[in-house]
């Protein structure tokens, strides 16, 4: 549907800049947008909160179409929805148009909003045709596949492709980059026992894989794998791929103290 | 009747399995089968369109059960056959016990059936003095362990290859002690000798069926061993039970399910035996059943039809999804608590044994969506789970302290301006706190997480607050 309209330039991107982003790691969103300028696209910020994946996932279907309401609302000004995040996107893109089957009428706004929202990674690549970035980042990298942007998405080669293009960044293969590293949102902590025996495996891959940074598109699956490290005593840095894509990498990692504190 | 449901324990099986270490140096071989599964999709170059179309078939046969299942009675009938109609547990082992006894039967061999766990039959057939001999390897080693099986496809996943040889001396009383069990094929032998006496004995065959054919009233069974079909040809009376969602409508079309099962299971392109049984033994058949017997079993089947859940009744029992789930990788099959583990068995067992009963197995998933994509009947497990929650949160299931959380973020959430303030003000205060190590190891309301990770400390003032001072709040 959005391919035949023609959108003029320059493209205004609404950032749906995700509850965790915004709250926990705004560097992620600054990152984002730097990323969307350079690509020639017109950033706004249109007042926002939360996708509505908490209560989805916990079955609270009546809150999330509340949600999902405001933010079709939110963003009709957009030419396109971006997250940095595939879970979040994938929640936007591939979710919101189930949550009113039974409301024809909402069904088709949820659908054409759906149609133009994007994880940031894939749509730099994929619409935009970004091939590289310039930036820098010393290091040695393993790339974690999220779960909901690899297969609701198919988020895969877009970050791989952009990161080899980053100077002084060698990647290194991860073995089982695609299994899930146990977070799942609300999981975490409902079934913190059984999250943290996934997540224990997923450090002692990225341990193996010889890096010395951790990159990954989703927060989420970034603080649990990058807390789960650090109480292990793990000297791995976890960082959001757009951070690193954005030339940003020198920033303190995940869970890491601010320049200058006390440490 | 059935098997006896530990699933609202669930976390504590989850902290039980986690802490067996004979079970963690077992549970690393369901991974085995990731390989083995990637590898035969990829030499078959129309395996995707062959799901779209195994898919087409059971939606097609689901549409139009009722009709299936009168022809499929009527062609076994004709050939000989008879079919027993089970609306649950208790009218099915009735069917079966009625069998046995009417034919002095002393001894069932069986063919592997998950449907037999789900009816609990073995106990019921000890209970009235007849023996149940399990010939599946597998199953076999389970049954002398006195387990259920811990996988719909490989039931003694969770045993290693030292445990068996262990119950092998401790239950096979000639067996010398200085007999080498070291290689898995002495194993395989030693269990064949002991096996082959018990099918001869055997007064009925019980098998399940992969496949129930409506167009001929052939059921169909695959295995490695070649045990099914000898426990289906031997015995004088060969017994089927399947549940009702076995029907296809053609040989035609079995076959095309076939080219998917064994692909996703094992990996193989075929099992090693394909076993078709149509009717009792017919004059001039060299072997063959004098009796042939149908089972069919509905166990809240029906009720799943035209509802949220159907999509659950097109599965094949391949296994795929628990062999690629993560949950399932880390606790095993018996943690589940019922009779069919991972993603199949969290939709599957709140519909068969009620959402008050199986209720945790819905919400221990991550979303993470890997078991949808390898099912061969594409079942959107991960959506068919999130509907169980729904009915949770409907009919307040859902715990108190999970609903009155989601509650108090949803009234924020559904505020994007006071969200904002309230939010800044929080992450500003979080990250004075926590700066100077920027990550927390204890926080309050944050035990589930911080009991085994740290977190990561706010940055400070939100993006939004930050993006709005930075652009002069232009909206």
């Amino acid at each position: 549907m959005a391919e035949s309209e023609a959108v003029k330039p320059p493209i205004r991107v609404g950032l749906f800049v995700t509850c965790l982003v915004d709250l926990l790691r705004p560097s992620v969103g600054f990152a984002a947008v730097k990323l969307l300028e350079d690509a020639g696209c017109k950033v706004i910020v249109p007042s926002q909160s939360c996708c509505g994946q908490p209560a989805f996932n916990s079955g609270d279907r009546p809150s999330t179409q509340a949600i999902a309401r405001r933010t079709i609302d939110a963003f009709a000004g957009c030419d396109y929805v971006v997250a940095p995040s595939g879970s979040c996107a994938g929640m936007l893109a591939k979710h919101y148009p189930e949550l009113f089957v039974d409301e024809p009428e909402m069904a088709i706004k949820a659908t054409a909003f759906a149609a133009k929202c994007f994880e940031l990674v894939s749509f730099l690549v994929d619409r935009l045709g970004v091939k590289r970035v310039s930036a820098r980042y010393e290091g040695v990298a393993a790339y974690h596949d999220s779960c909901s942007g690899l297969r609701e998405l198919g988020v895969r080669d877009q970050p791989r492709t952009l990161l080899a293009g980053v100077e002084g960044l060698r990647m290194v293969e991860l073995a089982e980059s695609d299994v899930c590293c146990g977070f799942g949102g609300t999981f975490a902590v409902k079934y913190g026992e059984l999250s943290d025996a996934i997540v224990t495996r997923k450090s002692a891959k990225i341990d193996a894989s010889g890096a010395d940074t951790l990159i990954a598109g989703d927060l989420g699956c970034l603080l649990n794998m990058a807390g789960k490290m650090q109480r292990e005593g793990r000297a791995v840095k976890a960082r959001h791929v757009a951070e690193v894509l954005a030339g940003m990498g020198d920033d303190p990692a995940i869970g890491e103290p601010d320049a200058g504190a006390a440490s | 009747m059935s098997l006896a449901a530990t699933t609202p324990h669930f976390k504590d099986n989850v902290h039980e399995a986690l802490t067996d270490a004979r079970l963690q140096r077992a549970l690393p071989h369901a991974r085995n089968f990731i390989a083995t599964r990637a590898a035969a999709a990829a030499r078959l170059p129309e395996f995707e369109a062959l799901r779209d179309s195994a898919r087409a078939i059971k939606d097609h046969t689901l549409a139009h059960l009722d009709l299936y299942l009168e022809t499929y009675e009527r062609k076994v009938t004709q050939s000989g056959g008879h079919v027993h109609w089970a609306r649950d547990t208790g009218e099915a082992l009735a069917v079966i016990l009625d069998l046995c006894k009417a034919r002095g039967a002393k001894s069932v061999a069986k063919g592997k059936s998950m449907v037999s766990e789900e009816i609990g039959l073995n106990a019921a057939l000890e209970g009235a003095g007849i023996a149940a001999v399990e010939t599946d390897l597998g199953e076999y080693i389970i049954q002398l362990r006195g387990e259920a099986p811990s996988h719909i496809i490989a039931p003694a996943i969770h045993v290693t290859r030292d445990d068996v040889e262990a119950d092998f001396r401790r239950f096979h009383r000639e067996l010398p002690a200085d007999r080498d069990l070291t290689q898995p094929e002495q194993l395989l032998a030693e269990a064949r000798a002991i096996l082959r006496d018990k099918f001869l004995s055997a007064d009925i065959g019980l098998t399940g069926a992969n496949f129930l054919i409506a167009e001929t009233g052939t059921s169909i069974i695959v295995t490695n061993e070649g045990n099914g079909d000898l426990a289906q040809t031997l015995p004088k009376v060969h017994v089927v039970l399947a549940s009702l969602d076995k029907l296809v409508p053609t040989l035609n079309d079995a076959a095309q399910l076939l080219r998917v099962l064994a692909r996703s299971a094992t990996g193989q392109d075929l099992s090693v035996y394909t076993t078709l049984s149509t009717g009792p033994r017919r004059p001039g058949d060299p072997d063959g059943p004098e009796e042939y017997h149908v089972v069919l079993l509905d166990n809240g089947r029906s009720a799943m039809l035209g509802g949220q859940f159907a999509d659950m009744l097109r599965c094949i029992r391949c296994g795929a999804c628990m062999n690629h789930c993560p949950v399932y990788h880390a606790v095993g099959g018996h943690a589940y608590g019922w009779v069919y583990p991972g993603p199949m068995g969290a939709v599957l067992t709140p519909s068969l044994i009620g959402v008050e009963q199986g209720g945790q197995l819905p919400n221990a998933s991550t979303f993470c969506g890997r078991c949808e994509a390898v099912c061969p009947m594409r079942i959107p497990l991960p959506n068919l789970m999130r509907h169980w929650r729904e009915r949770e949160f409907e009919r307040h299931l859902t715990p108190a302290v999970v609903r009155g959380g989601i509650g108090f973020w949803a009234f924020f959430a559904k505020r994007p301006g006071l969200y904002r303030f309230a939010t800044d003000l929080a992450m500003r205060a979080l990250h004075l706190i926590g700066r100077s190590r920027g990550r927390f190891a204890w926080l309050p309301f944050a035990g589930g997480w911080t009991r085994y990770r740290d977190l990561a400390a706010p940055q400070g003032a939100t993006f939004q607050a930050r993006w709005r001072a930075k652009s002069g709040a232009v909206r």
